[in-house]
């Protein structure tokens, strides 16, 4: 979707501002965020791709000035909602009493030796998203791409900034998830990644370009279509 | 969806509510919740990268493999997982420099540099990087990149998870890996900044 998430290329928004130090969680409630992304996913609220489409759709105004662990709540409740995980009139009720009690307990509960074992297998062995596929990769290594422009309302990882603009193959990594249907409750139907490079010339023309760069950007197969072949590319590179 | 910005007491009482219901559906305890935050912020980390780039090194066999596939040379190690089961790394040269970011979300090599910090997210960052990295890098970080160098900027649209070597400074012939991994910082991993000057 066309989102104010697709930040690439935003003007602006301001300075990074990089602190001296910070701590990994900056307050009580990021630690308690933190884990609800490996464990709403094991109670089946979303799969990856499923979770980032939930922060898109927060307000774009939200988005831009909450804290970074704040978009997890959002996306965590959307899901919630939506499968009927959740009862959001008692989300609101039990808000509004933290609220007005913020050191009241949690409720009671034993432990769980089987969440602890997935916490702690999940970390090492992760979630990969290779998988594999019959398809054949119609793009090689050297080829000259152009990205579609096609602006799907779904979840997709067409950033606008690389929307139309021509690169090269630079490295095939197999089939893996396809997000446009995964993030969208449609499946994995895995297609062929590859990696494109763009100048920076190519992305924002050669008046506004800083010299002397590029941009890697990952595709899926279906986002790209043949300009020209790595066997009819003698310069083997984009000029 | 409504465009309230709230406060942190406010964000405070909601989690907490949060918590409590997945606490009662049985899909958190808060000893799981410990645990992973506990990994976070006293085990993965970027000592683990540090780790990775001192051993690439000091052994060009071991960084051959690390840049064919540098997902099975971390195993090696013994370092891998969520958010870095396919990583990439990608090397800095005297006329290459490379820098990561996540332009549409906040992906990041968990497994090699921990959690990201907070300004890796921001939409600053993500806004600018790809557009104008020199001056990025120049202005936030204070790190010049010589015109005859090209910067590489890696947008991780994808599930692999790109990171950078940087090079190894001179002044350090004969020193041992651990030594060596103590001038590795996050950020030179990130490729907004350098390696820990070395002493003299």
């Amino acid at each position: 979707m066309n989102g104010v998430f697709d930040l690439a290329g935003t003007d602006g928004v301001g300075p990074v501002i990089v602190p001296d130090e910070e701590p990994v969680f900056r307050a009580e409630w990021e630690k308690a965020v933190f884990p609800m992304f490996a464990m709403c996913f094991r109670a089946g609220f979303f799969g990856v791709d499923q979770f980032r489409h939930g922060m898109e759709h927060i307000d774009p105004a939200v988005y831009l000035k909450s804290p970074y662990y704040e978009h997890w709540v959002h996306t965590v409740e959307h899901f919630g909602e939506k499968l009927g995980k959740l009862d959001m009139a008692e989300l609101d009720r039990r808000t509004a009493h933290y609220l007005a009690n913020p050191d009241a307990p949690l409720p009671e509960h034993a432990d769980a030796p089987e969440l602890l074992a997935f916490v702690n297998a999940v970390v090492p062995a992760g979630a990969p998203a290779k998988r594999p596929s019959d398809k054949v990769a119609r793009f090689k290594v050297g080829d000259i791409v152009r990205v579609d422009r096609s602006a799907p309302k779904g979840h997709t990882r067409r950033a606008r900034y690389v929307r139309g603009a021509v690169g090269e193959v630079v490295m095939h990594h197999g089939p893996m998830v396809y997000p446009d249907t995964a993030g969208n409750g449609l499946g994995e139907n895995p297609e062929h990644v590859y990696t494109l490079r763009f100048t920076s010339e190519e992305l924002w023309g050669a008046e506004h370009a800083e010299p002397n760069g590029s941009v890697y950007f990952d595709v899926w197969d279906p986002y790209i279509e043949l300009v020209t072949s790595a066997t009819d590319n003698t310069e083997g590179a984009v000029a | 969806m409504s465009a309230t910005i709230r406060t942190q007491e406010e964000i405070a009482a909601r989690v907490k509510a949060l918590e409590s219901m997945l606490i009662e559906s049985g899909v958190m305890t808060t000893q799981a919740i410990d645990r992973m935050v506990e990994i976070y912020e006293h085990e993965v980390g970027p000592q683990l990268g540090a780790k990775v780039v001192a051993k690439a090194w000091s052994d060009p066999d071991f960084k051959a493999r690390l840049v064919e596939d540098a997902s099975e040379a971390c195993k090696e190690l013994g370092i891998s997982g969520l958010q870095g089961e396919d990583m990439v790394v990608v090397e800095n040269s005297e006329s290459v420099h490379n820098v990561i970011v996540c332009t549409l979300c906040s992906c990041y090599p968990w497994p090699v540099l921990g959690l990201p910090p907070n300004w890796y997210k921001d939409p600053q960052y993500r806004a600018a990087i790809t557009r104008e990295p020199r001056k990025v890098l120049s202005e936030a970080f204070g790190f010049t990149v010589l015109d005859n160098a090209e910067v590489r900027v890696w947008d991780s649209s994808s599930e692999m998870r790109y990171w950078v070597l940087p090079q190894r400074p001179g002044g350090t012939d004969g020193w041992t890996e651990e030594q060596l991994s103590e001038l590795v910082t996050r950020d030179s991993m990130i490729g907004v900044g350098p390696v820990a000057p070395v002493a003299s």
